[in-house]
């Protein structure tokens, strides 16, 4: 038995609709009979089109959001949509900041728990199931809702495969974004966007990151030499960013990007926690660390007990030579 | 200026964790630590109380058996005194209700300016319970702030973004989560440890807090776990020593992949 309806908050970024997002009305559609989504942006009109080809057959918009941060507006406007009797069985979210923040302002006006974390859904009868890993992914938990729906989940990214429905353009509806008073103060004045050199973590074949390992931040060129020879995205581990060596973009793992690249190079990572749930599902795994007991070398596929400082010279030098 | 922080108290991260298998809920038995997250916010906050030249750092946590000793470590760093909800119905609490509870002491707080927390705590890892918080008290809120500064009855946060930062400014009182990125901890100090033995901790219950026992913990949850299972283990391939071949082994690996 499928559900009747569920809404799938979108992100767009410039246009071009996450892949996160397609991810999840793929998976949506195969849950409910109805799949809509939600949006907040000036260019509704531009994705409607994409999120129609993946299954949405309506996107409410709250237009664009001039500054705010979205928690309240955004949850404040799907609120009044439910209490407007146009309730869905479940509202579904990437685990992303833009997630997060919504969801949880949601879940308040809701009165409703949000299950955040998860890598399946699936419905068992008429409920709702989600699977969150945790300890580092060692552990499955499926968990159910037991109070009345909307129900709140997040997903985390690169949890389904987006196919596309082949659908036409999702129907565009503006709907009111009601007054967050004081609660809605907080506003963007100027936004930064840090550039990054290479492919992109997400779509890249191989992904080359650094971690505490390298010792100092000068050293993290080596890991960008070497994603250049191998035309690979350059990534981090939670340490060397809080470490204010590379910018949060380059993170991979359970607080950064989840990436699954046909090879993953994890060079001076121990393989902490917070980084293996980000990129375990990477086919092919190589790590180099000097300390044979590190996590890292229980999810590798070649593991090299040695020190970075002499082994990526050597194979940025043995490449650059092929 | 007064700051609030919200700090859990964990079991230590390098202790393999495990759920009970009866009760479902993550064993608490050993001693809890301040969760490592925790210490940025207090440490920021300590630094903005200092900065704004008066005021003081409260502490609010919500722990299973009155535990105190993550608490005594955030006390040792230098805030003033502690709030502590600890109450055996909040077993099986889910992060709406912890939301709750927090929201609900941190309004005994009086003149509060500024609620600090981690972005998510490192045991569970929901990551909504700050805007939870938020959204409970009606206050403004910023996430992911990677630097702080107040300017009279504004807070400035460059916020961490997917594509770099934002510059956000926001009216005070306000919630702000922050990164591990936003300010480096100090150690406790000998003096610091010494005086945060006698540092007030109030400890109160469900009841103080106005709340109903079925409104929190397994009655009050909004969902119930339904199996819990061991996740596909993914093998671990071959580890070699370095003996000046592993530039080899990687280029061949590689090559068969057809990734060079």
């Amino acid at each position: 038995m499928a559900l009747s309806k569920i809404w799938v908050l979108a992100e767009a970024t410039d246009g071009k609709v996450t892949t996160t997002t397609l991810e999840l009305l793929t998976k949506a559609r195969s849950l409910a009979d109805t799949v809509e989504a939600i949006y907040s942006g000036g260019d509704a009109d531009a994705v409607a089109g994409q999120l129609g080809e993946y299954g949405a057959s309506k996107v409410y918009t709250t237009g664009d959001l001039a500054g705010a941060l979205p928690g309240v507006p955004v949850s404040g406007a799907i609120a009044a949509l439910v209490d407007g009797g146009n309730a869905p069985d479940a509202i579904i979210a990437a685990t992303s900041y833009y997630g997060r923040d919504i969801s949880g302002r949601l879940s308040v006006k809701l009165d409703r728990t949000v299950i955040t974390n998860n890598t399946d859904l699936e419905v068992d009868g008429s409920s709702l199931v989600t699977t969150e890993p945790v300890f580092g992914g060692t552990t499955d938990v499926k968990t159910t809702f037991t109070a009345a729906g909307p129900h709140l989940v997040l997903v985390r990214p690169k949890s389904f495969v987006a196919e596309s429905a082949g659908g036409g353009a999702a129907a565009v509806e503006t709907i009111a974004v009601p007054d967050g008073g004081k609660s809605a103060g907080a506003k963007v004045i100027t936004r930064h966007v840090e550039e990054r050199e290479g492919p992109s973590l997400d779509e890249a074949a191989v992904v080359v990151s650094g971690g505490r390992g390298l010792g100092e931040q000068e050293k993290y060129a080596l890991i960008e030499e070497l994603a250049k020879l191998l035309a690979a995205a350059p990534g981090a581990s939670r340490a060397i960013v809080d470490a204010g060596w590379v910018p949060y973009s380059y993170q991979v793992g359970q607080t950064g990007k989840v990436v699954k690249p046909t090879v993953y190079i994890a060079a001076g990572i121990s393989g902490a926690t917070q980084h293996m749930v980000g990129m375990k599902g990477s086919k092919n795994i190589i790590a180099i660390n000097k300390d044979a007991e590190a996590p890292i070398f229980a999810v590798s596929d070649l593991g090299i007990v040695g020190d970075v400082h002499k082994v990526l010279p050597q194979l940025i030098e043995a490449l650059k030579a092929r | 200026m007064n700051v609030v922080v919200c700090v859990k108290q964990i079991p230590d991260p390098a202790d393999p964790g495990a759920l009970d298998p009866t009760t479902k809920t993550l064993k608490r038995d050993g001693k809890l630590i301040l969760d490592e997250s925790d210490s940025y916010g207090v440490e920021m906050a300590l630094q903005l109380v200092t900065t704004a030249g008066g005021g003081e750092v409260t502490l609010v946590s919500m722990a299973p058996n009155g535990e105190v000793s993550g608490l005594r470590t955030a006390l040792a760093m230098g805030a003033a005194k502690a709030i502590l909800v600890s109450d055996g119905a909040l077993a099986g609490s889910d992060a709406l209700t912890t939301a709750k509870v927090l929201a609900k002491a941190i309004q005994r707080v009086e003149g509060a300016d500024l609620v600090l927390t981690a972005t998510e705590s490192s045991d569970g890892y929901t990551g909504t319970v700050p805007e939870q918080i938020a959204g409970l008290l009606d206050l403004p809120s910023v996430t992911f702030a990677k630097s702080i500064s107040v300017e009279g009855s504004t807070v400035k946060i460059q916020r961490q973004t997917e594509a770099g930062y934002d510059d956000v400014e926001c009216p005070l009182p306000a919630l702000v989560s922050v990164t591990a990125g936003v300010v480096e901890p100090r150690y406790p100090s000998f003096k610091g440890i010494m005086a945060a033995k006698s540092k007030p901790v109030d400890t109160l219950t469900v009841a103080d807090l106005g709340l109903d026992a079925s409104q929190v913990g397994w009655a009050g949850a909004g969902q119930q776990i339904v199996s819990i299972a061991q996740a596909p283990a993914r093998e671990a391939g071959e580890v070699f020593e370095d003996d000046g071949t592993a530039v080899e082994k990687i280029i061949a690996f590689l090559d068969d992949l057809k990734v060079l």
